[in-house]
């Protein structure tokens, strides 16, 4: 209530403190007048009586201002007497100011950088209409939330609780317009994808489900809006024109309107293409298959119908679906789950991931705020004088802890715009960063108003909560005492909340240390880990066949005359191809192996599901992964030759019993094939870092051909001038082939992305801790030393040898600083089991780690004491004496 | 000097209360008021009278308007409100129990006890 009545006061005086004023004072001087004008009549001359009414009336501004305060309405203005004055003491003291604001401002930038991508990624839903009613259908068995076309149209026809379900795929086209091809990236998408979506063209129109009639039937294609413009310069008359999708013709119907970037938060589409004309577009025909599952599902729940009843729904269809086609979708089940990252498959770590960065961020704000608490505690005892002063001259103790806040929230309000902006800027980059060199994954996290108002919340809640440590203080104050006894020596128990403060702070500090060190070690290690393959000294062209028109017999043709242009070139010491990359990402389903003796090929009685690679004669010798037993593909394992595999070592293993046993024996595939080992190779990395040992089968690509073609050239020479080498003989085969090319190494940015992102932010974060421990220690220290420097004086005049000396200003310190870093490394090592799944081989029982965390803070505490130390030690009795 | 007596805190409003509640006053008539009413037994410095109005008018006891006093001067007048009245009339009854409790307490004697 009060606020209101004092908004409203406010209101209504803002606007007339002069007229209050000028009415004050004519009332107050009618009071003298009337007063003089009865001493008058007393016999007084009017001069002497006028006098002596103004000398009975009193102190005239003092009751002038009291009644102008009891008038009400003066909140505001008090503020703003409150914030000039504490623009003036900060101005007065600018260390500590400067330490704040740079404080703070780290704290809330770290704050608002995490909090935007946490809202890119987890806050900010899919830039559609009502997307709170949008639902990814996963897959609940495979590792991917991935399904099939056939299942699809299955759960689109049979479900009673959404409006429409829409299915779609991102796929890497040949795009040719006038002449030249150049690489794009597309949604497949169903007909009905923006029906269901609910958007509304740009330009032109979308296609519909209506225009979907079997297979190839509907060559249109519809543009995003930042493609339409980047490539074609908004030009308003490509709508209808034909264009060449993989030497296909397709027409451009529409342009998709600027806001919406497609269904999943780190991919936007150049374009999207009816899901119908996948055979066209992806190379190879899925559209029948169902067990073979490539599409992202997401559903439009119908309104009144709840998340667990179309569970329920979906399930009940899963069980038709599982007793239909046991083959294909035995122990199907399914689930939701919000849309945007590919359902819990990426949601899922990304949401561990960025809620423990802004539990670290909030860390670091709070140790900020104990920081600073600690200095403006400590400054309040510097100030206590001045407050003294202020207490005897009558100011109330309400109105001076009024103005502490103030200042307090004015710093942290400086230091949070300070944050702010340098977080903006931050993010502008990170809004334009592609981070995975092979795909143009991309998040927009441009901070909208949600960020600004939490950042600068935090600003308020920070300046506040530091604001709030030196109350007491300032309550306990007596005037006389103070002011009497001069700058008192209270050192001692009293400082009991500071070394709370500090304790914590300490800990924050060492958890981010030993996260940091974890992460960044296990980094280092992944980096020189055995993957299966050698990156190093390799270089890779990743092209697709069909992007140039070839199909059917012409695939491996054209394969072979790429591999032999380029293994051409003078320097090169192999080269093969192969359809996929390990740890490149693309490949994420699994392939069934039955024993040689199954009959009954269904899911569940397969030994295991194997990553399968299928490649060319000479692969391994390009990748650098060594044969163990038996031999490599040559030529002749073609389609004339019997099916044969070479299989790693966890593939033999685990089917075979041992890597010996495997060579010569057979397994059966999916669909009843007897496939004979060849060769066993040593065990690599296929999908993750992070992974244990999985099984993978290679597959002669002659025999199983795939038009998705990766080039790896071994050579030692300089990668520029390969580079250059290699476009120039691709050119030369087929000028029409849209390829990229980089080293091995670069491509393995992709796979190292997760572990790296986690290593640098949590190694800004562990740098921002041990800044802001090192200030706090320091700020400690050295407000406890100046403080006790007379006592230190007569200690030393009295022969204290500096150990003594030193032991009893900087002591306490260096408690402080064991007992917070011990509690650090506890919480930190119990923290970093969360990171194991994201950095590779991270373990916090690593003695180097542990080693490392103990010299980290211990270097910090000894930087940070360094300068007190000194003063402490260089403590003049006979100066500090006299100058009392 | 020496027969005046400081005021309590808190009686200040009290007074003036009860001195608007005889008449409409200006703020030098309510100072007259309780001088001629306590008999000059009760010491107020003249100034700390103006930020009691103020505070009173915001409680809305008292309601101002510019007037004339009887020698010509424009003045505010004051008034009591409703809420005025009702506030003297409850500040009067807890200060006479007041009065009264301290009266029969301090003349306890002791074989009284």
């Amino acid at each position: 209530m009060s606020l209101l009545v004092s908004l409203r006061s406010f209101v209504s005086t803002l606007f007339q403190r002069s007229r209050i004023s000028a009415e004050l004072d004519e009332e107050l001087r009618s009071h003298v007048q009337l007063r003089a004008d009865d001493l008058e009549r007393s016999g007084l001359s009017r001069s002497e009586a006028e006098r002596r009414a103004r000398v009975e009336f009193g102190g005239y501004e003092r009751y002038k201002q009291e009644s102008y305060e009891a008038v009400g309405g003066q909140f505001f203005e008090t503020l703003h007497q409150d914030i000039r004055f504490g623009l003036r003491m900060l101005y007065k003291s600018p260390a500590f100011t400067a330490v704040a604001v740079i404080t703070l401002a780290l704290g809330i930038s770290a704050n608002a950088v995490v909090f935007s991508v946490l809202n890119g990624l987890i806050l900010r839903p899919l830039n559609v209409p009502q997307s709170q009613r949008l639902f990814t259908i996963q897959h609940g068995q495979d590792p991917s939330p991935l399904q099939s076309y056939p299942d699809y149209l299955d759960l689109r026809d049979r479900n009673h609780s959404f409006d429409g379900v829409i299915a779609y795929a991102f796929s890497r086209v040949g795009l040719n317009t006038r002449g030249d091809a150049s690489t794009a990236w597309l949604y497949e998408a169903s007909g009905n994808y923006f029906d269901v979506l609910e958007i509304r063209p740009y330009l032109g129109r979308f296609f519909h489900a209506s225009d979907e009639h079997g297979p190839n039937s509907s060559p249109y294609l519809v543009l995003s809006y930042a493609y339409w413009m980047s490539h074609f310069q908004g030009d308003r008359d490509l709508i209808g024109r034909r264009v060449e999708v993989n030497k296909h013709p397709f027409t451009v119907l529409g342009v998709a309107p600027p806001n919406f970037r497609g269904t999943e938060l780190y991919f936007t589409p150049d374009f999207w293409v009816p899901l119908v004309n996948e055979e066209q577009v992806g190379g190879g025909n899925d559209l029948n298959a169902r067990g073979v599952r490539g599409l992202s599902l997401v559903g439009r729940l119908k309104p009144g119908v709840s998340t667990s009843q179309a569970d329920a729904d979906l399930n009940s269809i899963a069980a038709y679906l599982a007793k239909s086609y046991p083959k294909d979708d035995e122990k199907m089940f399914f689930s939701l789950a919000r849309p945007g990252l590919m359902g819990d498959f990426l949601g899922r770590p990304v949401r561990a991931f960025l809620s423990g960065m802004m539990l670290l961020a909030g860390l670091i704000l709070l140790a900020a705020c104990a920081n600073l608490g600690n200095l403006s505690a400590a400054r309040a005892a510097d100030r206590s004088r001045e407050i003294a002063l202020r207490l005897a001259l009558g100011s109330s103790r309400k109105r001076i802890l009024r103005q502490l806040l103030t200042e307090a929230v004015l710093v942290s309000l400086i230091g949070g715009v300070a944050g702010l902006l340098g977080a903006v800027v931050l993010l502008r980059w990170l809004s334009v960063w592609q981070p995975i060199s092979s795909f143009p994954a991309n998040v927009p996290v441009n901070p909208d108003a949600k960020v600004y108002v939490v950042a600068l919340l935090l600003a308020l809640i920070s300046g506040l909560l530091f604001g709030i440590v030196p109350v007491q203080q300032v309550l306990r104050t007596n005037p006389w005492q103070t002011v009497k006894a001069g700058p008192a020596d209270m050192v001692g128990r009293r400082l009991k909340l500071r070394d709370l403060l500090l304790v914590l702070q300490i800990a924050v500090c060492a958890v981010l240390v030993t996260s940091s060190l974890v992460a960044v070690r296990g980094l280092l290690r992944s980096l020189h880990s055995n993957f299966g393959f050698a990156p190093q000294n390799a270089m890779l062209v990743e092209t697709d066949v069909d992007m140039a028109g070839y199909s059917g017999e012409q695939v491996p043709i054209m394969q072979k005359r790429l591999i032999d242009t380029v293994g051409a070139i003078p320097g090169v010491t192999a080269a093969a191809a192969s359809d996929m990359l390990p740890l490149g990402g693309q490949d994420f389903s699994n392939v069934a192996v039955f024993k040689d003796s199954e009959t009954d090929l269904r899911p569940s009685n397969a030994v295991l599901n194997t990553y399968t690679q299928n490649i060319s004669s000479g692969y391994f010798g390009a990748a650098g992964t060594s044969l163990l037993a038996g031999r490599t593909f040559t030529v002749h394992d073609d389609k004339h030759g019997p099916q044969v595999a070479v299989v790693n070592r966890e593939f033999a293993r685990r089917v075979f019993g041992s890597e010996a046993a495997a060579v010569g024996r057979f397994y059966k595939s999916m669909d009843g094939t007897r496939i004979q080992v060849v060769g066993v190779v040593e065990n690599g990395r296929y999908r993750m870092l992070t992974e244990d040992p999985q099984p993978a089968a290679f597959l002669p690509i002659l025999q199983s051909p795939s038009s998705s073609t990766w080039l790896i050239v071994r050579s030692n020479r300089d990668p520029q001038e390969l580079t250059a080498a290699i476009e120039r003989s691709l050119r030369s085969v087929d000028a029409g082939l849209p390829f990229s090319i980089r080293t091995w190494d670069k491509e393995m940015d992709s796979a190292l992305f997760a572990s790296r992102v986690a290593t640098i932010s949590l190694g800004v974060l562990g740098g921002l801790g041990a800044m802001l421990a090192m200030t706090g220690i320091f700020g400690m220290a050295s407000y406890s030393v100046s403080k006790r420097m007379r006592e230190l004086g007569i200690r030393i005049a009295l022969g204290a040898q500096r150990k003594e000396v030193l032991h009893s200003a900087l002591g306490r310190a260096w408690r402080l600083l064991v007992f917070g870093s011990a509690v650090g490394l506890l919480l930190g090592i119990a923290a970093t089991r969360v990171l194991s799944s994201i950095v590779y081989q991270a373990t916090p029982r690593d003695p180097l780690v542990l080693a490392g965390v103990v010299l980290a803070m211990l270097l910090l505490g000894l930087l940070a004491t360094w300068i007190p130390a000194q003063r402490a030690l260089g403590a003049d009795p006979l100066m500090l004496l006299r100058e009392e | 000097m020496s027969n005046q007596a400081q005021l309590l805190p808190g009686t200040l409003d009290l007074l003036i209360l009860k001195a608007v509640s005889l008449g409409p006053l200006h703020g030098y008539g309510v100072l007259l008021r309780i001088g001629q009413i306590s008999d000059s037994a009760l010491l107020i410095e003249q100034g700390a009278l103006y930020p009691a109005l103020f505070r009173l008018v915001r409680q809305g006891r008292l309601k101002a308007s510019w007037g004339t006093s009887e020698n010509n001067r424009r003045a505010k007048f004051y008034e009591l409100t409703a809420a005025g009245r009702k506030g003297l009339q409850e500040e009067m009854e807890g200060w006479n129990r007041l009065a009264a409790a301290m009266a029969s307490v301090l003349a306890t004697r002791p074989e009284e006890i």
